[in-house]
């Protein structure tokens, strides 16, 4: 492998490892509030048809960009309804918006432009276009540093600056502000922050609102950055590998990077070999797609450090009469 | 607050909440521009009007009611076993080695054995997570995610590699012909009751049947039904009453997972004859539907089952008969059943109960 290869490998990874990231980063917000979210999936799926929808009726990606995560921010608000207001089943009510998400995206779909399921193809101002860094061009001529700089970190869409730019934005809204403090806090113990008269279900449809917002940022790219256009199920189990990088990450901002940056690596190398061959075993393209559950599993069984989830989760929190 | 009475549980609040996901479908195809009372019109001829449209129905009522039993079964012992997806493609690998294994010369024969290696390969698939949380404690909704994703990794590993018949299509070779379960119209065609010829209900039914008497009998008449029963209301109750939880949610996952496994028998032996790569399509998450809708009774899954294989079978006549409408409108429904049934239970529930206390307060 040269030089070459590996850039145009790692390439891609920021590419494929983007769309995790948000959706990883939702799940984030949503389960240290303490409210289990299945339905990333889903919400991704909602605002991949609806961005790119926007984005070919009106020709703007950035009012396409709109319309997904206000298509997301709905199903997170059914979500946060099932499961803060009327204190449902949070997995129940994961299962049903990514089903609801399926059917509607192509229902709507072959409704407004039929034509099978999909969206016109986009192009020019409908999509978000590469952006090229200052000096790469400059930078070209030096060897290593030309090219890692020109074409690995430059040429991307914003919304992959944007998505690692999320990182430290989360890290630092949960880890230094005060709505992070009690948000996490929700998700640990909501009896304590309830009594520090803070409202618990503001909280908790914050963090979920949140969540839909960054789930329609992952949608959005997935149609009218990555792909142009959307074409049915185009989500394809990325919400849920999302939410294997989100427990990878033992629900940490900055390991969320990593287990992303690691499934997008596995999702790259499939793309491009057949079957790779580590130390005499070829291992089939099949496994390397199966490889981030199976790593997740292994995290969850804590013989490779031990992944607790934030102790509220999945719980409807009861006020006292 | 008083609770409702048991009727009103079980009768009247699944109805009103199936009758609010009817009504929101409703609308969706009214936004769509096309009229719901003929949309649903369609779909009860499709599914009901003709012995084809009830051999269809029948058919993917019975692979509803296995997965649909699999996810009430675990729920008594309060485990949401979402992995009846991957359970019931790793049953249909077992049904399909059975089938492919030995030349079977009557059905009567292979039918017992693909019951078993279903059964055994689905409880295997199930083994793992539930050993990972009883044994260590992870969480079984993600890790049964988890292995629906494994699962159809490897049907697709196995499918392409080994198992693949020669020809394009990622497909086993085809069952021998001893192995082909009697359908619909064998088995009606003895008593002289016409039925359609090309339907595919077919004896699995009958299997699927006796497993809801089989559930029944687990769950309300032996010991161990008691054990998983008292074990899902409260665990350190059952506990101290010498119950041992690893046990009780390997057993319970166990069966749970043989149940979605023996879904094989129906769509793998009974109408397929050979594996292929979509044969669960969707089967297991429709079973957490059915579940819901069921109240985790066995004869509540039954019907549960029948409705959503007519919404099936309806669905599919639909798209033929008003092509505006896609087949993707069942998913809707189904999406609205498990919201409005399972989600968002509390909102009628509570307005309900108020109802019912001021009845019995204006009775007394």
């Amino acid at each position: 492998m040269d030089l070459n290869t590996v850039l145009l490998i790692l390439d891609s990874t920021l590419r494929l490892a983007t769309p995790l990231l948000f959706a990883c980063l939702a799940g984030l917000f949503s389960e240290r509030a303490g409210v289990f979210d299945i339905g990333l999936e889903g919400k991704m799926l909602i605002a991949a048809f609806f961005s790119a929808a926007a984005a070919a009726l009106t020709g703007n990606v950035w009012l396409g960009l709109m319309a997904g995560c206000a298509a997301s921010m709905v199903l997170s608000a059914i979500h946060g309804l099932a499961s803060i207001t009327f204190r449902g089943n949070q997995l129940i009510s994961g299962v049903a918006i990514n089903f609801l998400a399926t059917g509607l995206t192509v229902l709507i779909a072959q409704d407004w432009f039929a034509q099978g399921g999909r969206t016109p193809q986009l192009e020019g101002g409908a999509r978000f276009q590469p952006i090229t860094l200052p000096f790469a061009e400059a930078l070209s001529g030096v060897p290593v540093l030309g090219p890692v700089y020109g074409d690995l970190l430059s040429g991307h869409t914003i919304l992959v600056y944007l998505g690692f730019l999320a990182v430290p934005a989360t890290w630092y809204v949960l880890f230094r502000t005060r709505f992070g403090l009690r948000l996490r806090a929700v998700g640990e113990n909501p009896g304590a922050v309830d009594t520090a008269g803070v409202s618990v279900t503001g909280l908790r449809y914050a963090a979920v609102m949140i969540c839909g917002l960054l789930c329609g940022f992952a949608g959005s790219y997935l149609s009218t950055g990555l792909a142009a256009g959307f074409v049915k199920d185009m989500s394809a189990g990325r919400g849920f590998i999302a939410l294997a990088a989100l427990i990878f990450a033992k629900w940490r901002p900055w390991s969320a990077l990593g287990a992303c940056l690691l499934f997008g690596l596995l999702d790259a190398l499939g793309n491009r070999f057949q079957s790779i061959e580590i130390a005499g075993i070829a291992l089939p393209v099949q496994f390397m797609q199966a490889l981030p559950y199976i790593l997740t599993v292994v995290i969850l069984a804590g013989f490779v450090g031990k992944a607790i989830p934030p102790r509220a989760g999945g719980t409807p929190y009861v006020k006292e009469r | 607050m008083q609770k409702l009475p048991a009727w009103a549980d079980v009768v009247l609040l699944p109805l009103i909440n199936l009758a609010l996901a009817f009504l929101v479908s409703g609308l969706v195809i009214l936004y769509i521009g096309e009229n719901p009372l003929q949309a649903l019109k369609v779909m009860v001829n499709g599914a009901m009007g003709s012995t084809r449209g009830w051999g269809y129905t029948l058919f993917f009522a019975t692979n509803f009611i296995f997965t649909g039993l699999a996810v009430a079964v675990a729920y008594h012992a309060s485990l949401f076993n979402i992995g009846g997806e991957g359970q019931a493609a790793l049953g249909g690998l077992g049904v399909a080695l059975v089938c492919l294994a030995v030349d079977w010369p009557f059905w009567w024969m292979a039918l017992p054995a693909a019951i078993i290696g279903g059964a055994v390969f689905g409880a295997a698939w199930a083994a793992i997570p539930a050993w990972l949380n009883a044994r260590r404690g992870s969480h079984i909704v993600i890790t049964t995610i988890m292995f629906n994703f494994i699962a159809s990794a490897l049907m697709v590993y196995l499918l392409v590699n080994i198992l693949k018949a020669p020809g394009m299509a990622p497909e086993s070779a085809g069952f021998p012909e001893g192995s082909h379960l009697p359908t619909a119209y064998d088995v009606l065609g003895l008593f002289g009751i016409p039925f359609n010829r090309f339907a595919p209900l077919n004896v699995a039914f009958l299997v699927a049947l006796a497993a809801c008497w089989g559930v029944w009998i687990l769950i309300w008449r032996t010991r161990l039904g008691y054990e998983i029963r008292a074990f899902g209301k409260s665990e350190p109750a059952a506990v101290y009453a010498g119950i041992s939880p690893v046990r009780i949610i390997m057993v319970t996952m166990l069966i749970s997972g043989a149940l979605a496994g023996l879904m094989g028998i129906n769509a793998v032996m009974g109408e397929a004859e050979r594996l292929t790569l979509d044969a669960v399509q969707g089967a297991g998450f429709v079973g957490i539907a059915v579940a819901l809708m069921g109240r985790n009774h066995p004869v509540g899954v039954l019907l549960a089952a029948i409705l959503f294989g007519a919404l099936y079978q309806g669905g599919i006549e639909l798209e033929f008969e008003i092509p505006a409408i896609s087949r993707e409108m069942i998913l809707v429904i189904q999406a609205l059943v498990i919201l409005f049934t399972g989600a968002l239970d509390g909102m009628v529930r509570t307005p309900l109960e108020r109802v019912f206390a001021s009845l019995r307060k204006g009775a007394a």
